[in-house]
């Protein structure tokens, strides 16, 4: 099932990639 | 007049119709569509592909333009500090998060240029296709569409949060 199916499964994608990129930003930002 | 807030004002109303039509065809025009095909004693969807669609991807893919251009415009000198995600000498974790949005964003109007427009003109009659490229465009342009939706979740918070700041 891919998630992109569903509008809900969409936006919960959405969601938890920008926790991931979130996190990615705190790894490499120069100065947080 | 300054150049920056002019274009920073361009880059939000170009951006909100964009994203605003992007959001329209997944929330509204095609499950819309669905219920017209499924509704075999309706109007059917006709009108919608022949009059709406192609005014809204219009707009659309325009709007998706103007968005790019505005924003790169407004980072200047700053867009491969900010490419390069802050990672370059003079690199701040503002270039790291704005840099974040920007390659967002970038990947959305590629999706528009590339996946979304050439497919939808099949599907809407615009060019010549057999019914298996038709249908194997509306599975691309959907899927395109949905990363779209998906990406411009991180693509607002990240674009908002460059110069106030993220919610965590």
């Amino acid at each position: 099932m891919n998630p992109l199916d569903s509008i809900l499964g969409t936006i919960i994608s959405g969601v938890v990639l920008t926790v991931i990129l979130t996190a990615v930003i705190g790894a490499i930002a120069p100065a947080v | 007049m300054e150049f920056l807030p002019l274009d920073r004002w361009i880059h939000f109303l170009s951006g909100i119709t964009w994203i605003g039509l992007l959001y329209y065809f997944n929330f509204i025009q095609v499950p819309a569509m669905a219920t017209a095909l499924a509704d075999k004693d309706g109007p059917g969807p006709a009108a919608i592909g022949k009059y709406i669609a192609p005014r809204a991807l219009l707009w659309f893919r325009w709007a998706a333009v103007v968005t790019w251009l505005s924003g790169a415009a407004y980072l200047g000198g700053d867009l491969w500090k900010a490419l390069a995600l802050g990672m370059t000498d003079g690199g701040t974790v503002y270039h790291t998060t704005i840099g974040m949005g920007a390659w967002l964003g970038t990947i959305m109007l590629f999706n528009v240029w590339v996946l979304i427009w050439p497919n939808q003109k099949k599907i809407l009659g615009m060019v010549e296709a057999t019914a298996d490229e038709i249908a194997r465009a509306k599975r691309v342009a959907l899927l395109a569409s949905r990363t779209n939706t998906l990406l411009s979740i991180p693509l607002l918070m990240f674009m908002g949060s460059a110069s106030h700041g993220l919610p965590f």
